[in-house]
């Protein structure tokens, strides 16, 4: 199994944002779907350890995802944010910026690429491209380090329907092309019917089981 | 060199018309300050009237422990004071303390190690106050941009931690942020010393007579002492503030709400 949480609990700010969780993640491609609050993004940082859980366990291939290395584990399975955040520097320094944290080159050129974005890119300024542009370049500076799992929070959050519909289309791309397995959070059950082998969703900070009714 | 001038209490009080004035302005634009600057007035000749009669015992002893003690209290009341500044800053006292220690500690010894000044409490006292109020004030901005700076860039830390930064990594551009805001405002003074305004012991040592090329000399080296103290008290707690904000796991803790 690819991530196991057993009965995961976690708080944010005092409040109650995930109550017992209790969920398997298998390999392939995994949407998270539900609504706003109901933790989809808390218990995606706790697959790379942005954050920890106040209670429970959260497995990563059988291991506790504590006894990883955090450094490495976050290299092997890397975090797309929801909203763009890059370096005020160019896109190629950008998307190279993870492999050199450990002494690493990257393929730039192959990164932006996967990512749906022409290799012309890379020396613009990241910060006067489209919000579109750089989420992808948000996706190509994590694809530049040769992850084994991609955790995507709302990668279309942010953009207009063509936009969207573009980086849909990579993804759908990403998911032939890479060995990786992909953990998409979205709040669009369309969407993760379109890009997803299977669903997990979290209403309330739990897990609804299959056939349970929606209420929100 | 002429003898020392020696102000009445008289004087003192006739300096007063100014604070008058500050009050006036204040009234009259509704700034809201006659208080305070009612509060800053009494506190001001309280503070300095007691430091006076503590120092003049520390210079009629002229005994190094004295001079030590005075020192700490220095540091430790500074860290009190700078922690007000830092308030996004979980814990700042603590390495405030440690900033102005490390400041006042390595400036002072230098100096008596160079021979620029003599391990006397003459010589001590002031140079030792003038290098901890500006190590304070320094260490105080620092921190209080390091702590405005994670509160708003949290989403860009967070970003490149995912990506397998350590806690360093990620602040890095932040704690040299932070470094710059608490420096440039006396390199800047530095620079415009002389043209601009005239530093206060150049001023104080001009009014007592002493001899232009004199004050100059004994203000350029505390210029240039203060420079160093000042970056090192900067340095100092921007290293050991900002990983505060982190767990040991390089995440990014919950950010406290400042008091309002």
């Amino acid at each position: 199994m690819l991530f196991a949480l057993e009965h995961v609990s976690c708080a944010r700010a005092g409040r109650s944002v995930l109550a017992d969780v209790s969920v398997d993640l298998a390999d392939g491609t995994t949407a998270l779907v539900g609504p706003s609050g109901a933790g989809k993004s808390t218990l995606l940082r706790l697959l790379n350890r942005l954050a920890d859980a106040d209670a429970g366990v959260v497995r990563y291939r059988g291991r506790d995802v504590r006894d990883y290395d955090v450094l490495a584990l976050r290299r092997e399975v890397a975090l797309v944010p929801q909203l763009p955040a890059l370096l005020p520097t160019t896109v190629e320094e950008n998307v190279g910026y993870g492999p050199a944290l450990c002494g690493h080159g990257a393929d730039v050129a192959a990164a932006l690429e996967l990512a749906g974005l022409d290799r012309a890119f890379a020396p613009r300024r990241a910060q006067q491209l489209s919000v579109g542009e750089q989420q992808r370049v948000m996706l190509a500076r994590a694809l530049a380090l040769g992850p084994r799992v991609l955790l995507l929070d709302e990668p279309t959050a942010a953009l207009d329907a063509q936009a969207r519909d573009a980086v849909e289309r990579t993804l759908l791309s990403l998911r032939a092309r890479l060995s990786a397995a992909l953990i998409i959070v979205t709040h669009d059950m369309a969407q993760a019917g379109r890009l997803a082998d299977r669903l997990v969703i979290l209403e309330h900070g739990r897990v609804r089981e299959p056939g349970e009714a929606l209420t929100a | 060199m002429s003898a020392a001038i020696h102000p009445s209490l008289g004087q003192v009080a006739a300096t007063l018309a100014l604070v008058v004035i500050a009050a006036l302005i204040s009234a009259w634009q509704r700034a809201d300050l006659e208080r305070d600057i009612g509060i800053a007035t009494i506190r001001s000749f309280i503070q300095l009237t007691a430091i006076g009669f503590v120092i003049k015992l520390i210079l009629d002893e002229n005994r190094l422990v004295f001079v030590v003690a005075l020192i700490a209290a220095m540091v430790l009341f500074g860290a009190f004071t700078a922690r007000r500044r830092a308030r996004r800053v979980p814990n700042a006292f603590w390495p405030l303390l440690v900033a102005l220690a490390v400041a006042g500690i390595s400036t002072l010894a230098l100096v008596v190690a160079l021979g620029v000044f003599k391990a006397q409490a003459r010589y001590l006292v002031p140079v030792g106050g003038m290098v901890i109020g500006n190590a304070m004030t320094a260490a105080a901005v620092a921190l209080n941009r390091l702590g405005d700076d994670v509160a708003g860039a949290a989403p860009e830390i967070e970003a490149t931690l995912a990506l397998g930064a350590t806690t360093g990594q990620a602040m890095r551009p932040i704690i040299r942020r932070s470094l710059r805001s608490g420096m440039i405002p006396l390199i800047d003074s530095t620079k415009t010393t002389g043209l601009i305004f005239f530093p206060g012991t150049m001023v104080g040592m001009l009014l007592a007579g002493a001899a232009p090329i004199d004050a100059v000399r004994l203000q350029l080296i505390l210029l240039y002492v203060l420079l160093g103290s000042v970056s090192l008290a900067a340095l100092t707690a921007v290293l050991l503030a900002h990983r505060s904000f982190f767990t040991p796991a390089h995440q990014l803790r919950e950010l406290p709400h400042p008091a309002v």
